[in-house]
């Protein structure tokens, strides 16, 4: 029994959707009854196991999602740095990337609801792209609102939703990166809320979506915990996870916090875990500075810079200007460009459990390089910057004790969440690799006349 | 309850109240605009405080946002051209709850981070920016993202510096909620006249007669709002039983034609105030004939 004491968000949190001073639901009263509806589904469905939601759900995640992932150990990394890496291999999950274990769970659940239509927004593709998925499998109608820049710059993710049958609709406004995309599929939401379901592709938005975005990721650390002590017989000294809406970070961290969870977990994976490092890898961008007169932040590092705001139906961490203007983010990763963070996420920063660092645009092209070089796998440009911070993490480690900073805890292994894998970014990679002079990039010149 | 300014824009038959966008597409220009839709008729004025995620609007509204903005709108910016405006009708300041939540941090944050590198202050609140509205001339605030059980703290701010809050009811508003709003709804209702967001519609939804009835036995004025733009709606609004109308993209798309075709700005305020007269004369159209004045 775990002690109820320690829980950093307990089923009463997570049942109000509130975490500490965040979270909550502000969004147009069109929408009120929708997502009133969708938290009563929630706690019926997700929560209580009505109907056999969460065992179809496992299920399915296993048979078309192909859980469980392996835990890699990364051996030549492992030698780098002089301690053990572990990756979480999100990047092997159908679709490429963490995203299908919420998109599985939130159009299925619709289903139960009686829903006829789907509508999600992406930035990346990998989200729209894992819901486009989700709805050929279980047959209901999709449409996807992406940004203009983003639809440019994640070409074959389109494409593949759209031969999952989805219709892509480009957004116009603003940079057209993800925060336009929210806006616009927030609209299509309330004009057509009677029979459709709004799929939110991170734990953001009005309750009940980052509790629930939460659960159905939470089997990630599930299953690194049941890993770790099945290989490693102990449980890791750290877990790095990237953030940016925070839907792999929250999936990675939440057995380690003693998040609620979902029915049927293993006994013991939702324990409390106050020894392990949990760290939210950020995009720093260019500068962790914002630009107050242009309104533009050239990063997306909302939790180690960001101030309290209400964006997209939740109190939480935003890039905003002092008058409370939402400025435009930045980062190389479409993934990660977004200006505000998941509620609990804040919470758990500011609660001193989450430690939130962030790594530069330079830093994660070239981790993208050293683990596609390495150890052959190929991460998504959002999950580089997981694996980038193992750079810093091992100097920190070395140096610890001397530096008078915190020492990390000792010597055990490390588990990085490769959230997703990097196919969809290759174009990014090539022209900014070549741009910025990265450090062990190939370049395709010697091919060209 | 004690009649506020707001609900005393309905007393004299049904009430048009008009919406613009501070700022659109210059503040001295959008005070031009007000005065024009006072002048053409408008009870109320619903003077939009551009926030740029302002996820209920539609295009219309959205692009007039967006010049607004570019033109350097700012929470302090509107305080002063509601000071300056020189209009008798109530001002109702619609806008969504971050601006309103933020104002005021700023001068506390950088004393704090000035003074011992702090960390910001964590919390805000809606008090102060309430208080800077009430001194600036304000009557009311819609703020559509922040529904009735979010909105405690934005009531007592209200209640406190005696304006009016006012909540929008939807189509798919439960039972249950209406009446938690009804509860805290002072001035008026907005009724919402359609799914969806903002924008001028070529006919009257509906459903509108159906979320008038629902209201029959609120003991405040209704308005109905979204997707109205000509006299002819305005007068079967009226005759579905509302005590007002709300216009804004209809307005907006005029302000726009203006920008884009570079007219001078009277030129534009003239055409506003012409098309206040239309709704104001459908409107008044709608009552049944004995009650006509």
């Amino acid at each position: 029994m775990s002690d109820q004491s320690q829980r950093t968000t307990g089923e009463q949190e997570t049942r109000a959707g509130k975490f500490g001073a965040y979270g909550g639901q502000y969004v147009p009263e069109v929408l009120m009854p929708a997502v009133e509806e969708l938290a009563d589904a929630y706690e019926r469905y997700v929560l209580e196991n009505e109907d056999g939601f969460v065992d179809d759900f496992r299920q399915r995640i296993r048979e078309f999602g192909g859980r469980p992932t392996p835990l890699s150990h990364a051996e030549n990394l492992s030698e780098r740095y002089g301690f053990d890496v572990y990756l979480k291999r999100e990047d092997l999950l159908h679709g490429g990337a963490h995203k299908l274990n919420n998109a599985l769970g939130q159009v299925l659940l619709a289903k139960y609801m009686g829903k006829e239509r789907i509508v999600a927004e992406t930035g990346a593709g990998q989200h729209g792209t894992a819901t486009a998925m989700a709805c050929a499998y279980l047959d209901m109608p999709c449409e996807i609102y992406m940004g203009r820049t983003d639809v440019n710059r994640q070409r074959p993710n389109v494409f593949r939703m759209r031969i999952h049958d989805a219709e892509v609709n480009p957004v116009d406004v603003g940079s057209g990166t993800l925060k336009e995309a929210i806006n616009e599929t927030m609209r299509d939401w309330a004009t057509n809320v009677e029979d459709t379901h709004y799929v939110i592709g991170s734990v953001v938005g009005p309750h009940p979506f980052p509790a629930m975005v939460r659960d159905f990721q939470s089997v990630i650390s599930e299953e690194m915990r049941e890993q770790s002590r099945e290989r490693l017989g102990e449980l890791p000294e750290a877990v790095i996870a990237c953030a940016g809406g925070g839907s792999n970070t929250m999936g990675a961290f939440s057995a380690f916090v003693g998040s609620a969870k979902l029915p049927g977990a293993p006994e013991g994976t939702h324990e409390p875990a106050p020894d392990v490092d949990l760290l939210a890898v950020e995009a720093g961008g260019s500068s962790l500075g914002v630009d107050k007169d242009e309104g533009y932040a050239p990063n997306s590092a909302s939790l180690s810079t960001g101030t309290e705001g209400v964006l997209h139906g939740a109190r939480t961490k935003l890039l905003q200007t002092e008058e409370g203007q939402i400025v435009e983010s930045h980062s190389v990763s479409a993934g990660l460009d977004y200006a505000g963070v998941g509620p609990e996420l804040a919470h758990l920063v500011d609660e001193g459990r989450v430690e939130p660092v962030n790594v530069d645009d330079d830093a994660a092209l070239e981790a993208f390089h050293r683990l596609s070089r390495e150890e052959g796998i190929i991460p998504a440009l959002e999950s580089s910057h997981a694996v980038a911070y193992l750079e810093e993490y091992a100097a920190h480690r070395a140096a610890g004790n001397a530096s008078g900073d915190e020492p990390r805890a000792g010597d055990g292994p490390v588990v990085v969440n490769v959230s997703g894998r990097g196919d969809k970014d290759l174009d990014t990679v090539i022209e900014e690799s070549a741009a910025r002079d990265v450090a062990g990039a190939p370049t395709m010149e010697v091919f060209e006349e | 309850m004690t009649d506020s300014e707001i609900r005393g824009a309905f007393a004299d038959g049904p009430a048009l109240v008009s919406y613009v966008a501070a700022g659109d597409p210059s503040a001295e220009a959008s005070k031009e605009y007000v005065e024009a839709l006072v002048e053409g008729g408008s009870d109320v004025i619903e003077l939009g405080l551009p926030f740029s995620e302002p996820v209920a609007e539609g295009t219309t509204i959205q692009n007039a946002i967006k010049r607004a903005l570019d033109a350097g709108m700012t929470p302090d910016a509107y305080l002063d051209l509601v000071r300056e405006l020189d209009v008798d009708v109530p001002i109702v300041c619609m806008t969504y709850y971050n601006l309103i939540y933020q104002y005021g941090e700023s001068e506390a944050r950088s004393a704090s981070e000035n003074a011992s590198g702090d960390e910001p202050r964590a919390s805000g609140g809606p008090e102060e920016f309430v208080e800077a509205a009430a001194e600036a001339g304000i009557s009311g605030f819609v703020v559509p993202d922040l529904p009735v059980n979010e909105s405690e703290a934005m009531y007592e701010a209200c209640r406190e510096h005696g304006l009016d809050l006012i909540f929008i009811v939807a189509p798919t508003t439960t039972p249950e909620r209406l009446e938690s709003m009804l509860d805290r709804t002072t001035g008026f209702v907005y009724v919402q006249g359609r799914l969806g967001t903002t924008g001028a519609r070529d006919d009257v939804s509906e459903d509108t007669p159906e979320a008038l009835e629902r209201l029959q036995d609120a003991d405040v004025p209704k308005a109905v709002g979204f997707g109205i733009s000509s006299g002819e709606q305005a007068r079967e609004v009226i005759a579905s039983g509302a005590d007002g109308v709300i216009v804004g993209s209809a307005y907006v798309d005029i302000v726009a034609d203006g920008v884009e075709n570079d007219l001078p700005a009277g030129e534009v305020a003239d055409r506003l105030e012409e098309l206040a007269a239309e709704l104001k004369q459908g409107a008044r159209k709608g009552l049944p004939e004995p009650e006509r004045k």
